[in-house]
C-alpha cells in the first residue's frame, strides 16, 4: 500500500533509484484499483494489459536512459472527456457509447510522450456538465473520504481516484471550477491553468471559451511536474497561447515572502459553512506569518458570476453538442421515418437530463429575439468580472479565497433544483469567465472529516506565483498527505 | 423574463430534441426559475461595455497552404452508426 500514496517526485526518486519498478507500481494501482473502486467507481474503463504495457516501456525507457522525465513509468488515470486513441471515450454520456477514437487528445499524447502510464478513463459528470458527478449516464462515485456523499464535479471521477490511492495523478478539465472543486471536496490538489495554457485539441468540447484542462496531485510539487507536461502551444488549438512554459519547478520553494496576497470580501459571505471559513482564515494566518503580506481587495461584480456563466456556457455547449446527431459517431436511434426524425430521437434518448437542459437553456437564450438580453448583456459583464480582476491584481500577487462554500454534500442533495446546483461553484466560476491560473489546496478537515480547499488565483500565464503561494502554504501547513481509511 | 411551453417547443425544435409531455412540463418550471435568476444582470449598466467573449487575442490562424496527411477514410468511418461506399448514411431525406 506504501507504493500507491507516494507523490510522483517521491515514486520517480524510487524509480530512477531502481528500488522500484513501473510495472511494479503499475500492478499495485491496478490491484488497488481492482480492491476498492466497486465502492468508489471513479474509473469508466480501466486499461490494465495496455497500462502494464506502457510501464514495460517506461522501464526500458528508464534503463537505457532515454528521453527519462520525473514521469516515466508513473501512473496516471484521465478523465473520460480526453480522446484516447484505441480506448474508449464517451464524456460519461450515452450518445457516445462505444466511441473508439481514431486519435489521442494533444495532452493525453504528452504525457504519454514524458512516459506516463495511462492506468484508465474517469468517471465525471456527462460533458462535463455538472457539480457532483451525478450527472454520470453510467455510475456514480463516491467521495473517498465519505462514501454517502458526492466527490464533488465534473471531474469526480478524477479527484476521488488520486484520494483513493489508485493512481499517482491524474487530469481533469475545469469549466466554472470542474478541477478545482472536486479538489477541494476529496482533499487532492487541483490546478486549473489559464486558458489557453494548455491545448484543448481532443478534449471534447462543452463550453469552449471556459474549458481548460489540469492536473489533480497530491501535492502542489506535483501539480508543477504535470503542468509542464501538459502545457505549451499547439498548432491544432486556434486558441493555444504561443508563449514559453517556466520551469515551474525552480521557483516553487521560494516562499511568499513579501508576496501581496488580495483577500475579497465578495469571497466570505454570508451563509457559507464555518468550518469552511475557519479552516480558509486559518490557511491565510498561516500564509502571513510566512512573510506574505495580506491586502484586502474587492471584486465587486463576483455575485452576478453564476449568472454569466450559466447563459455563456450553455450557449457554447447548445452549439457544441450539435455535432451529436447520429451520423458520424456514437448512438443512432434507427427507427426513424426521416433525418429531422433520427436526429431528435437520437439525441433525445442520448442526452440526460441535465445536458437537455442545458442545451435547452442555450438555445433559448441565442434564438432570435433573446440574443440581445441574453449572451450578449452576460458576455458584456463578463468584461466587468475581468476588469475586476485586473484592477484587483494591480494590489496584489496573487489572490485568496475559499474554494466552495461548504464541503462535501450527500449523494441527491442538490438534484431537485438545478439552481441549487449551480450556486455551489460560485467561487470558482469567475476565474474562468477571466481566464486566469488558480489552485485548490487542501486546508484541513471538518469536524466529520471533510476535506475543505483554499483556492489561490493568480495573473494571466503567471501558474509560477501561483504555485509558489499555494506550495508555501503546503509547506508550512506541514500537510503530511492524507489518505481516508478505504 | 418568463419562459412558456410554447417558448420550449419552440427552443426544442431549434435544438433537434424530442422532448416528452413530462420533461416540457419540467423544463419550462426549471428554465423559468433560472431565466428569473440571471434576470439580475439587468440590474447593471452596460452601455458602452465591449463584450468579452474570448479572454485571449483571438486572431485568424493561418497555415501554409501544403497538403499534409490527415485521417485516413476508414478511420473517420471507423465510429459510424452506418457507412457504404466511402460515405456516412443516413435515412432518406427528401421524400
Amino acid at each position: 500500500m506504501d507504493l500507491n500514496s507516494l507523490t510522483i517526485h517521491a515514486l520517480s526518486e524510487k524509480l530512477s533509484k531502481k528500488e522500484v519498478s513501473s510495472v511494479e507500481a503499475t500492478k499495485a494501482y491496478l490491484e488497488r484499483i481492482g480492491a476498492i473502486d466497486d465502492k468508489i467507481k471513479a474509473f469508466l474503463v480501466v486499461t490494465a494489459d495496455e497500462a502494464l504495457r506502457q510501464a514495460e516501456e517506461a522501464d526500458k525507457r528508464r534503463a537505457q536512459n532515454n528521453n527519462v522525465t520525473l514521469l516515466t513509468g508513473v501512473p496516471i488515470s484521465v478523465k473520460d472527456i480526453f480522446c484516447t486513441k484505441g480506448i474508449r471515450t464517451t464524456c460519461a454520456s450515452k450518445i457516445l457509447a462505444g466511441f473508439i477514437p481514431p486519435y489521442d487528445s494533444t495532452v493525453v499524447a504528452r504525457l504519454k510522450e514524458a512516459g506516463a502510464v495511462i492506468l484508465g478513463k474517469n468517471n465525471m459528470d456527462e460533458f462535463a456538465m455538472g457539480s457532483s458527478t451525478e450527472n454520470s449516464a453510467f455510475q456514480k462515485t463516491a467521495n473517498p473520504w465519505a462514501l454517502e456523499r458526492v466527490p464533488g464535479g465534473s471531474s469526480g471521477g478524477s479527484a476521488a481516484s488520486v484520494a483513493a490511492l489508485e493512481c499517482a495523478a491524474s487530469v481533469g478539465t475545469d469549466t466554472g471550477g470542474s478541477i478545482r472543486q472536486p479538489a477541494a471536496l476529496c482533499g487532492v490538489v487541483g490546478f486549473k491553468p489559464t486558458y489557453g495554457r494548455v491545448s484543448r485539441f481532443g478534449m471534447i468540447a462543452f463550453a469552449s471559451s471556459l474549458d481548460q484542462a489540469g492536473p489533480f496531485t497530491r501535492d502542489t510539487i506535483d501539480s508543477a511536474i504535470m503542468l509542464k507536461a501538459m502545457a505549451g502551444f499547439d498548432p491544432k488549438d486556434s486558441t493555444s497561447i504561443d508563449a514559453p512554459v517556466p520551469d515551474y519547478l525552480s521557483e516553487i520553494e521560494k516562499g511568499v515572502k513579501g508576496l501581496k496576497v488580495g483577500i475579497p470580501k465578495e469571497y466570505f459571505i454570508e451563509g457559507m459553512d464555518v468550518e469552511v471559513e475557519a479552516s480558509v482564515r486559518e490557511a491565510l494566518k498561516i500564509l502571513e506569518k510566512e512573510g506574505a503580506v495580506l491586502v484586502p481587495v474587492s471584486l465587486p461584480h463576483t455575485e452576478y458570476a453564476v449568472a454569466v456563466y450559466y447563459l455563456v456556457a450553455t450557449a457554447e455547449a447548445s452549439s457544441n453538442l450539435a455535432r451529436y446527431d447520429g451520423v458520424k459517431y456514437g448512438l443512432r436511434v434507427n427507427e426513424s421515418r426521416n433525418l429531422l426524425d433520427m436526429y431528435k430521437k437520437t439525441r433525445d434518448s442520448g442526452f440526460g437530463g441535465e445536458v437537455k437542459r442545458r442545451i435547452m437553456l442555450g438555445t433559448y437564450s441565442l434564438s432570435a429575439g433573446y440574443y440581445d438580453a441574453y449572451y450578449k448583456k452576460a458576455s458584456e459583464v463578463r468584461t466587468l468580472i475581468k476588469n475586476d480582476f485586473e484592477t484587483a491584481f494591480k494590489a496584489c500577487d496573487v489572490i485568496a479565497t475559499p474554494t466552495t462554500p461548504t464541503p462535501a454534500f450527500r449523494f441527491g442533495e442538490k438534484v431537485a433544483d438545478p439552481l441549487t446546483m449551480y450556486l455551489s461553484d460560485i467561487f470558482t466560476i469567475s476565474c474562468n469567465l477571466a481566464g486566469i491560473p488558480g489552485v485548490s489546496v487542501p486546508c484541513g478537515f471538518t469536524k466529520g472529516m471533510l476535506p475543505i480547499g483554499l483556492q489561490i488565483l493568480g495573473k494571466p500565464l503567471d501558474e509560477t506565483t501561483v504555485l509558489r503561494a499555494a506550495r508555501a502554504y503546503e509547506r508550512a501547513a506541514g500537510g503530511t498527505l492524507q489518505a481516508p481509511a478505504l | 423574463m418568463s419562459i412558456t411551453k410554447k417558448d420550449v417547443l419552440h427552443a426544442a425544435d431549434l435544438a433537434r430534441l424530442e422532448l416528452t409531455a413530462e420533461e416540457q412540463d419540467l423544463y419550462t418550471g426549471q428554465l423559468s426559475r433560472i431565466l428569473d435568476y440571471v434576470e439580475k444582470l439587468s440590474e447593471l449598466d452596460t452601455t458602452g461595455v465591449a463584450p468579452t467573449t474570448y479572454t485571449v487575442p483571438l486572431k485568424t490562424v493561418l497555415r501554409a497552404d501544403e497538403s499534409r496527411p490527415s485521417l485516413p477514410h476508414e478511420e473517420a468511418l471507423s465510429n459510424a452508426p452506418d457507412f457504404g461506399r466511402d460515405c456516412f448514411k443516413v435515412p432518406k431525406i427528401i421524400e
